[in-house]
């Protein structure tokens, strides 16, 4: 069943009373020659049919919260509620991001010690975390890079290397920065191309960005040798956090030999995607970056009593210390600003209430049961005939298996499977990326999901591949149970209609 | 299989060139490359007077899920868009090699036209790809 | 373990699934000099019960205070439904809809926001949204030179725009070798028109026009979109979206309308909230729209015919178009843009109206309370929307501290340092939210800070 625009809801004349303002508008504030003359086209309707409409809405759509999101890439883990109804407490809400420091120590609190925890899981030597999403994240760490090499005389450097296998972000950062990208090949391991990588650097290196594990699901084994070519060309290297929650307490980017990073906290740290946002992408740096890390950042005027004192009383930092904002004044070498005051603040709340229910040990843990779940339904597809696209690897946090036989054989492509899952009841893993593998399907269990939804899963793609060779067709029209079937992506790009316009 | 004509020129990279009679090139890509494309949604061509280096990317044709460059096969002078292909890029799936042409050319130096593939050179690339 | 369902059983099983004699066999394939100890700075973890101990408690430092500070962040009353709805699982926990089949909800309010941002703005196109409005200018002038190929690769800039603005627009297009020219504002505190009539024609490729500005005051849009194309120059408008319930919208300033609006979506139903998550959002004009950076949703059919929604012309994206794309960017604020949507509609176009003259009244009533007060005046001489500038007779950061530390009120914004030729000047800011009563209060405890 359909539900219609909100607009085709509208009456003229109808409101929702009890939610504007009790006196009415007055145009005449404003000059003759500013004033609106039309009101917008905006619906017209009562609270109760705003409610069930966006109620109607949210049904339409899968969540983690009523879906296993088997998404490659994106981490799609539970979202703790708590996180959320803490970040929503109304002294949180209420703050002025320009609010004077003594109305904002409680805030700075917050952000200081997620600038800290974030420092030990990733080995880094300071965390600023105003970019709001990992692009913007990847944004900063390049900005960061040519503010180095500049900082330095050095204006050579005109190139980033990424490898073939990096997410789209990557060299569309380094072009807004001004860079020019040179794609490094990937082995038939799913690693660097070393030789490739070694014909590639020089003079005009300004860095690479690389992610680790990569996006092919694997860990890049020789990323020590590759930080020492790299480095020995005078060049950087950059940390693509998209998949740390593989290493998460395991391994530190730091301790790779990275200079610079993003972290993406809308997946390491389960804050919510939102249907596409808000993310948060706090940045990484090593010692000799921090005079260029973007503003603005949480300093502490005093020392607070260690953090582990203070879980049972609550609050105890902010008594002790006094915490401000470090800006331009601070850092006269920093990258600038990136956003209007610091960033999604309320994100970083929700990272941080996040952090500390996981704790120490906690953060091992997401990195083992991730990998154990990865792992665990590699095998399981392996041993029911799917073909992983690198056999001989341990899989991290998400691995990858190819249709390419069964697009051949039976004409059964990725896309196929991915809309025929959702018949079954479960999210579409990502298909097509990375571009490498054809036919592919990139599988990120998370560490949230327990065994049995695995399980299922599996006999879901069990299923759906006897159905394809009985019926391929049949596969071919799914999905079927979904609000709408498959849609024409051609027509809504050549009959471009991107808003309600009523009819004449 | 793809569609080849005899008739017309061609370039590794997927660019058709047909030799009118005044001299100038009728450009246009392969019905391999529209076939490897896709339904094509978008198509941006090259302005008239435009002069072009020989393989430089000067125009863009997309897909649903795809983008991609077309370069000059000849260096030379845009003397004419395909104008149509503006509001109806699907021409360049259906009549690849007549409705859907691109650009029309003057070449720079018309002793080029004899660097490119025929038809059978450009039937062997598509077999070794 | 927090967030983790495995039992002992399901390890062991898994694990002999795998052929991994233990956890730690996992991780073989990571050289084991990299691999860390515990991590020292971490604390231990606390339970949903300790953690909630811990945030009521910072939640109580940050003490409330009765504001009248605005600058780019204002508190508005937003109705209870909108944040009851938007955190549902189902809007709050989905991913990016790139599976439309399984995303109909989210793409058909994305829709709906993309229609409510068009008729708002009175443009053409409208994308589902940018990060916030200060990036969603940078993004702005971007596409501007994008779509702008001949010419100097110019912006010209008023001093009347968000000082933070013009920060991040520098940062944000600082690579892009992009000149910056900025225009003083006059003695009304709008764009000094004179200043931008002597530039010469063709030398800029846009003209960016905040409206309210930050002074709060309304610029002569018409004047300086008209002057703009006589000068061969496009138009970003930078706009308040609830001051566009009563004013002009930018497609219809001067004789062509802006090119390009943008702005802050915050006061359509987002908290303060300490500066974020807000969102920026982003109209243009329709030859424009594959210059547009973001995501865009269209509706389309399905095999039936049955109509439905996607996104599209997503050829101009990073995924597809990598070192080639219209921006980097592959996020919207999507959590935000469903409680703006459901805040329009709740409100509409009438709700709105009275919000902005609520706030407008509110504003002119303060500053004429504030008139009163010896050695306090209005530091330009013209109305406004619901910000102001006075000037105190003395320095303002100890006002603001005192009127902050004894009578809980936070006074406004000091303009001292960004625009020191102001004097002591403090921008201050009145919605819908406060009372006849707050007024006289601030008015009352301003008076009682300044006779001392």
């Amino acid at each position: 069943m359909s539900e219609p625009l909100i607009f085709e809801r509208s009456s003229p004349g109808r409101s929702a009373y009890a939610q504007r303002p009790a006196a009415a508008a007055d145009f005449s504030a404003i000059p003759e020659a500013l004033r609106r003359k039309t009101p917008p086209l905006m619906p017209e309707v009562s609270e109760l049919q705003a409610v069930r409409h966006y109620t109607r809405l949210s049904k339409r759509n899968f969540s983690i919260d009523t879906h296993f999101y088997p998404l490659g890439s994106c981490t799609m883990k539970y979202n703790p509620r708590a996180c959320n109804t803490l970040a929503m407490l109304p002294e949180f809400l209420a703050r002025h991001p320009l609010a004077p420091m003594s109305h904002s120590q409680g805030f700075l609190a917050c952000m200081y010690d997620l600038q800290e925890i974030l420092k030990d899981v990733t080995g880094m030597a300071g965390v600023s975390l105003t970019p709001m999403a990992g692009a913007q994240g990847e944004f900063a760490g390049v900005a960061m890079i040519r503010a180095y090499h500049r900082a330095r005389g050095d204006s050579a450097r005109t190139e980033i290397l990424v490898p073939d296998a990096a997410h789209g972000t990557n060299p569309a950062t380094a072009t807004m920065m001004g860079y020019t990208t040179r794609e490094i090949p990937t082995n038939s391991e799913g690693d660097v191309d070393i030789e490739a990588l070694r014909a590639a650097v020089g003079p005009h290196t300004a860095g690479i960005m690389l992610t680790n594990p990569s996006t092919l699901g694997v860990f890049e084994r020789r990323i020590k040798q590759i930080a020492g070519i790299v480095h020995d060309a005078g060049g950087l290297l950059y940390y693509d956090g998209a998949n740390l929650n593989a290493i998460l307490g395991k391994v530190r980017p730091g301790d790779m030999g990275f200079d610079v990073i993003h972290m993406n906290l809308h997946k390491t740290f389960s804050t919510p995607h939102g249907g596409g946002g808000p993310g948060a992408g706090a940045v990484g740096v090593s010692q000799r970056m921090l005079p260029f890390m973007p503003i603005p950042i949480v300093g502490k005027a005093t020392s607070p009593p260690p953090l582990a004192g203070e879980g049972q009383g609550g609050g105890a930092s902010g008594e002790a210390a006094s915490f401000r904002w470090l800006d331009e004044r601070d850092l006269p070498q920093s990258i600038g600003r990136l956003s209007t005051f610091m960033g999604n603040a309320g994100v970083l709340i929700r990272a941080y209430i996040y952090a500390r229910m996981l704790g120490r040990d906690g953060m091992q843990r997401v990195a083992e049961y991730a990998t154990l779940n990865a792992n665990y339904l590699m095998a399981s597809l392996r041993d029911k005939g799917f073909d992983l696209a690198f056999p001989g690897r341990r899989a991290s946090h998400e691995f990858i298996i190819t249709l390419k036989r069964q697009k051949q054989q039976i004409e059964l492509s990725a896309t196929d499977v991915a809309k025929r899952l959702l018949d079954y009841g479960f999210h579409a893993p990502t298909v097509y990326f990375p571009l490498l593998v054809p036919e592919c399907l990139l599988i990120e269990p998370t560490e949230t999901e327990d065994k049995q939804t695995l399980d299922l899963f599996v006999d879901a793609l069990v299923a759906i591949w006897a159905e394809a060779r009985r019926d391929i067709k049949y596969v071919k029209g799914a999905p079927y149970t979904m609000p709408v079937r498959r849609l024409d992506d051609v027509r809504a790009a050549r009959q471009l209609d991107i808003r309600y316009q009523p009819k004449p | 299989m793809s569609n080849i004509p005899a008739d017309l020129k061609y370039v590794t990279s997927h660019e058709w060139i047909k030799l009118q009679a005044d001299g100038t090139l009728l450009i246009g890509i392969t019905d391999h490359a529209q076939g490897a494309l896709g339904d094509l949604v978008f198509v941006d061509v090259p302005k008239v007077g435009r002069v072009l280096v020989a393989h430089e990317a000067c125009a863009v044709v997309e897909s649903v899920k795809a983008a991609s460059d077309v370069y000059a096969p000849l260096a030379g002078e845009v003397i004419a868009v395909n104008e149509a292909l503006a509001g109806a890029p699907e021409l360049l799936n259906s009549d690849p090699y007549g409705a859907g042409w691109m650009w029309q050319l003057r070449p720079a130096n018309p002793a080029d036209i004899d660097t490119l593939l025929d038809a059978a050179g450009y039937a062997k690339v598509l077999e070794t790809a | 373990m927090p967030f983790i369902p495995h039992t002992e059983t399901d390890v062991a099983d898994m694990l002999s699934a795998i052929g991994a004699p233990s956890f730690d066999s996992l991780f073989d394939e990571i050289p084991a000099e990299l691999r860390c100890g515990p991590l020292a700075h971490v604390p231990q973890r606390l339970t949903e019960m300790e953690v909630a101990r811990l945030m009521h408690g910072r939640a109580h430092q940050d003490r409330h205070g009765l504001s009248f500070i605005g600058a780019g962040a204002y508190e508005h009353h937003i109705p209870a439904a909108v944040w009851e709805i938007t955190t549902r699982g189902e809007f709050y926990s989905a991913y990016t809809p790139y599976q439309a089949e399984a995303s109909q909800g989210t793409l058909q309010l994305l829709y709906e926001f993309q229609s409510m941002m068009t008729a708002l703005t009175g443009m053409d196109v409208s994308n589902a949204s940018m990060y916030d409005g200060a990036s969603a200018l940078a993004e702005s002038v971007l596409m501007a030179e994008r779509s702008h190929k001949a010419g100097k690769r110019r912006v010209v800039v008023p001093r009347t725009l968000h000082p933070l603005y013009r920060k991040v627009l520098f940062a944000l297009i600082d690579a892009q070798k992009i000149d910056i020219v900025e225009i003083p504002h006059d003695a009304s505190g709008r764009t000094d028109i004179g200043a931008i009539e002597a530039l010469e024609a063709g030398s800029f490729t846009c003209l960016v026009i905040p409206q309210p500005n930050f002074f709060g005051a309304f610029e002569d849009v018409d004047a300086l979109t008209n002057l703009a194309r006589a000068k061969g120059a496009m138009v970003i408008a930078v706009v308040n979206p609830v001051s566009l319930a009563l004013l002009k919208p930018p497609g219809e300033w001067g004789a062509t309308g802006a090119d390009i609006v943008c702005g802050d979506g915050q006061p359509l139903g987002a908290p303060l909230a300490s500066g974020g998550p807000y969102f920026g959002f982003l109209t243009a004009k329709q030859e424009l729209v594959r210059q547009m950076p973001g995501r865009i949703v269209g509706r389309t059919v399905d095999l039936d015919g049955k109509p439905g929604f996607t996104l599209t012309l997503q050829a101009r994206e990073q995924h597809i178009r990598r070192s080639k794309a219209t921006s980097n960017i592959c996020t919207n604020q999507g959590l935000l843009v469903t409680a703006a949507t459901i805040h329009m509609t709740l409100l509409g176009a009438e709700g709105l109206a009275r919000v902005a003259t609520a706030s407008m009244h509110g504003t002119a009533e303060l500053l004429k309370l504030l008139s009163d007060i010896p050695g306090v005046s209005r530091v330009f001489d013209n109305g406004g929307f619901h910000e102001t500038a006075i000037v105190l007779p003395r320095a303002v950061a100890p006002v603001l501290e005192a009127l902050a530390a004894e009578y809980g009120i936070l006074g406004g914004f000091d303009l001292s340092a960004d625009y020191p030729e102001l004097g002591n000047a403090l921008l201050l800011c009145v919605t819908e939210t406060k009372t006849h009563a707050d007024l006289r209060h601030y008015a009352e405890a301003l008076a009682a800070v300044l006779a001392r």
